[in-house]
């Protein structure tokens, strides 16, 4: 009996491949580079992130699966993995010098963060519930020890073992949930999920049961509410571009492996989980912004204004059509730009001794520095949705999505958050424009950070103005999991 | 559907104020304020100049859309860049242009700290409200609703009154509010059309493409879109009571931003009406005319008494909005051609009288560093031009014949005397007490002997003040003794309206054979638009 060996095709994982190399290389790197010179590194590693989008560029249009049908190159993947690249790189250039000001530039922050992002993409590419979570943990440990990266900063100890003792309690859950899948189904491999489960009829208590549990470690991934209470403090905790880095990262990684459970292997059983995610959706939309409105400081406010976000992309998995989970895709795209570049005003106003992450830090800023002041602008105007920024077209997809299916109390729901959050980003716009300035009014820049804002604010503004190939790319990339279904479901 | 100049003429109106704006930003140095003034007041006159040269080209007999521009934007959801004007935008683009250069002129003396940022935010500003003028594809008009919010929201919030934080933010998200309605009204719309149920079964934002689906449109779907609309359009023109943001807004901006307030931004949400909900929703705007007159009547009356109470001269001015903007409401729901004729008009008088009014006060803040009606007294004895401004434009917000308010008022009288004599009735009343609260604001603060010391030296209007008061005042006369050419361009344009309404909200089964061909061959309905 011959023995069948599994199909690998090494080309189809060449990004992972070569983000692992860069790891290695890094870490062997830095045992040569002296301590004042480890921006180096950052170079390195933005090097490497440059080569690894290169190597990814070949594989667009590709459709395989491997290992065992374990693992997926598809467009959604691919599309996710230029998503966690972008990321990367943006990270890198906003902590070169600002690690140095926090007197924690070592090398192993970039090997790290770039361990995280490998498993982001892995868990993008899993077909299996196996594979996403290793994808999930191979994403979350590095992140529990970067959180709490600044050693000698009792906030940033804090966040970290909150972070890590309820992100491990979280992945407890969701693997809970995993061992129930398999119980019902006798795989946990997507695809046959999703025929064994065609199968079914009627309630199955198992079933929901499990459900519960994927979607409940997830939610805290993601920090959705209920499930968002350690968000505000890991956030504020954390390194700033640490913060900035997870707050985009972690949850479009999250959402990558959300999206691909639901659409592939529970799709058939949405009366199971529809009503769930629309809680949660409308609770963290709700509760983020309000709780947004009274914090002082700007990390914390920013993170429950990502819960909020969360609750608006989960909008887009509610309603579960394809232009539903396009516009999933084009708001975690968009919420790249807008929301780290948020972070990286808190970063700008970072000097030796002085955190400038209270909200009346930022007083009197536009007067001072109006190019920064006008940057931060943009950046609120697109996390609030206003046109023609990202941030608009992204609302503006997730909400059509919701008509277009009927979800017409949900759309309703999500824009009138939408309202209540340029309250709180308005606050800030308003000390930095409208109160006279405490005292000298100081910004820390360097050429990396004035790359990484310049690109930002033109991705803000681009996609704002022409988002045409992002919204294309978006629904191209979704397109696989709807072969076959009715275009529209119109309002009832 | 013809552009009957060689080149894009809307663009080059709406965007020279924004090139502008950038040009300022990073060529100008703020040490020297003088440069920035003179330079945006240039821009500014480029526009109003390019919004002139229109004029002669207007074919008004044309009741399709004019000096068309038309490009696919974002092909994957429909959105086009559609701009396009008719009689019934016209005059509002051309209100938008002179009121802006006004503005700007008028900002001379009274901005002093941080003009590079006030001239950018005004310049801005234009732009977002040219754009709302023009845009036919209604995701390019909602982009431009909005872009607008912002730059008002900086001129109140940096350099308005005491309680210019409230009143900034309060403005931003009331106008916010309403917007996210119209956004989902729009959305249902596109949704609905695109089902060939209803609609063509296309995706598009196209304005004159979902003109079509107004006879087809079932009631129910019907009001709710129009109530969606309705919230963001009744905030802004605005209706009572939605009303509550505008005394704050406009006691608290800069005179600049008091002008564009009253003269522009109001008649956004009226432009909203006409533009949207009558022709989209024909049926709904039939059924839902009582509700609307009743709030248009209570607002007119309610405006005129409150602002008859009112002790500071710009609260007055901006309770008598209220009131006057109720008119141009009840106006337009008498959905008759001279109702709609006479609102559209009265829309435009309101800007120049009301803009007029603002300046006013603020020609006299700027002496005096007050607003209260009780710190002025004799001023005609002391400042004799000012005080024949002051009456005309006071005279022209009354309506007295003559002028221009006088039309319009007529007009609609007209209109709505056609529906219903009861509202007419009411509405009458709401002339009467205007004509109370302003003759009275006048005689305390222009007759009688100089009660304060300080006044009695006050300086009389420059010639720069003079001048950006003539084209207001020279406006007023005209429109007063000869209205004619203004109709002229809007009537054709609002008798097509009507006539699509009247067509439109039958449902084509009760519709008699001469009235189902007519809605064949309506214009709205049956133009090609190519795509």
């Amino acid at each position: 009996m011959p023995l069948k060996l599994p199909d690998i095709n090494l080309f189809a994982i060449m990004p992972e491949i070569a983000m692992t190399v860069l790891v290695c290389l890094v870490l062997l790197v830095d045992l040569f580079v002296p301590q004042r010179r480890k921006a180096l590194l950052g170079l390195l590693t933005l090097f490497g992130v440059v080569v690894t989008g290169l190597l990814t560029l070949p594989l667009i249009g590709m459709e395989a699966d491997l290992f065992s049908d374990m693992y997926r190159v598809d467009s959604f993947a691919i599309f996710f993995k230029f998503i966690f690249l972008a990321i990367t790189a943006l990270t890198v250039l906003i902590s070169m010098r600002y690690l140095s000001i926090e007197e924690i530039h070592l090398g192993e922050y970039y090997a790290l963060v770039l361990f995280s992002v490998i498993g982001m993409m892995v868990m993008a590419g899993g077909s299996d519930l196996l594979t996403i979570y290793i994808g999930l943990e191979l994403l979350s440990i590095p992140i529990y020890m970067l959180v709490g990266f600044m050693k000698r900063d009792l906030l940033s100890q804090e966040g970290g073992i909150k972070y890590f003792l309820l992100g491990a309690f979280s992945s407890g859950i969701i693997l809970y949930g995993i061992a129930l899948a398999y119980g019902i189904t006798g795989t946990t491999n997507l695809a046959a999920m999703h025929a064994a489960f065609g199968e079914t009829t009627g309630p199955n208590i198992l079933l929901t049961l499990s459900v519960i549990m994927i979607v409940a470690g997830f939610a805290f991934k993601i920090a959705l509410v209920p499930f968002h209470m350690w968000a505000p403090d890991a956030y504020q905790g954390a390194p700033t571009s640490i913060t900035a880095f997870m707050s985009v990262g972690t949850k479009a990684a999250a959402f990558a492996g959300l999206l691909r459970i639901f659409a592939v292997a529970f799709e058939g059983i949405a009366d199971q989980w529809a009503i769930l995610l629309w809680l949660l959706a409308v609770f963290s939309m709700t509760w983020g912004n309000i709780a947004a409105m009274v914090q002082s400081n700007l990390k914390r406010l920013l993170a429950y204004s990502s819960v909020a976000h969360a609750g608006y992309v989960m909008m887009g998995l509610v309603v579960g059509s394809e232009i539903g989970m396009a516009s999933v895709l084009l708001y975690l795209a968009v919420y790249i730009f807008m929301n780290m570049g948020a972070f990286t005003m808190v970063i700008l106003l970072c000097r030796q001794n002085f955190r400038g992450d209270r909200v009346e830090d930022f007083r009197g800023l536009a007067r001072a520095h109006p190019l920064a002041g006008i940057g931060f602008v943009i950046f609120f105007l697109s996390l609030a949705g206003i046109p023609p920024t990202a941030g608009f077209v992204g609302k503006f997809y997730l909400f059509s999505a919701a008509i277009e299916s009927g979800y017409i109390w949900l759309a309703l729901i999500g824009v009138l958050n939408s309202v209540l959050s340029v309250y709180y980003y308005f606050k800030i716009v308003a000390n930095m424009y409208m109160a006279e300035p405490a005292g000298k009014v100081d910004i820390s820049t360097s050429v990396p950070l004035r790359l990484a804002l310049g690109l930002m604010v033109a991705g803000v503004l681009l996609i704002g103005v022409y988002p045409d190939p992002l919204i294309s790319a978006a629904k191209a990339s979704v397109a696989p999991f709807f072969q076959g279904a009715s275009a529209i479901a119109l309002v009832p | 559907m013809t552009n009957a100049l060689g080149f894009s003429v809307l663009s080059i109106t709406a965007y020279v104020p924004i090139v502008g704006a950038i040009l300022i930003m990073f060529l100008f140095s703020r040490q020297r304020p003088l440069a920035i003034k003179w330079f945006a007041f240039g821009v500014s006159l480029i526009s109003l100049f390019f919004s002139l040269f229109m004029i002669p080209y207007f074919e008004p007999s044309n009741v399709q859309m004019q000096f068309v521009e038309r490009a696919e934007w974002i092909p994957s959801i429909g959105v086009q860049y559609f701009f396009g004007i008719d009689g019934i935008s016209l005059p509002l683009i051309i209100l938008t242009t002179l009121l802006s250069s006004v503005a700007v002129l008028c900002s001379f003396s009274n901005i002093g700290e941080r003009q590079k940022e006030y001239y950018v935010s005004l310049l801005i500003l234009e732009t977002g409200m040219l754009g709302v003028f023009m845009a036919l594809d209604v995701f390019l008009f909602y982009v431009f609703w909005e872009v607008m919010l912002v730059p008002m929201y900086f001129l109140i919030g940096i350099w308005g009154g005491q309680r210019k934080l409230y009143a900034a933010i309060k403005f931003f998200l009331y106008t916010l509010f309403g917007s996210v309605f119209i956004l989902l009204g729009f959305l249902a719309l596109y949704f609905l059309n695109a089902n060939p149920a209803y609609g063509s079964g296309e995706f598009t934002f196209n304005l004159l493409e979902l003109y079509r689906m107004a006879p087809r449109l079932p009631e129910n779907f019907q009001f709710w879109i129009f109530l969606a609309l309705f919230v963001g359009f009744a905030i802004k023109v605005p209706l009572f009571p939605l009303h509550t943001w505008l005394p704050d807004a406009h006691v608290e901006a800069p005179t600049a931003g008091s002008v564009i307030l009253a003269g522009v931004l109001l008649k956004m949400g009226t432009y909203g009406f006409v533009r949207f909900s009558l022709p989209l929703l024909p049926k709904a705007s039939f059924n839902l005319v009582p509700f609307i007159s009743l709030l248009a009547i209570i607002g007119i009356i309610y405006g005129a008494l409150v602002a008859m109470a009112q002790k500071d001269i710009k609260k007055l001015v901006a309770y008598s909005s209220v009131s006057h903007l109720g008119f141009v409401m009840l106006g337009i729901f008498a959905l008759n051609s001279q109702g709609l004729l006479g609102a559209l008009l009265q829309n435009l008088n309101h800007g120049l009288s009301t803009g007029a009014l603002f300046l006013i006060v603020g020609i006299l803040y700027e002496r005096r560093h007050t607003r209260m009606i009780a710190d002025y007294g004799g001023l005609s004895s002391v400042m004799p031009v000012f005080t024949v401004v002051f009456a005309i434009a006071m005279f022209s917000s009354i309506g007295l014949p003559g002028l221009n308010g006088f039309v319009g008022e007529f007009l609609i009288l007209l209109g709505v005397f056609q529906t219903s004599t009861v509202y007419a009735a009411f509405a009458v009343t709401g002339i009467v007490l205007g004509a109370g609260y302003m003759l009275w604001l006048f005689q305390r603060m222009m007759f009688g002997p100089v009660t304060h010391e300080e006044n009695r030296n006050l300086r009389d209007m420059n010639r720069r003040e003079v001048a950006y008061m003539l084209p207001i005042l020279v406006l007023m006369f005209w429109i007063g003794i000869y209205p004619k050419p203004y109709l002229e361009i809007m009537e054709p344009s609002v008798k097509n309206l009507i006539q699509h309404v009247e067509l439109a909200r039958g449902t084509p089964e009760s519709l008699s054979a001469q009235a189902s061909e007519a809605l064949r061959q309506h214009q709205y309905l049956t133009t090609e638009w190519s795509r």
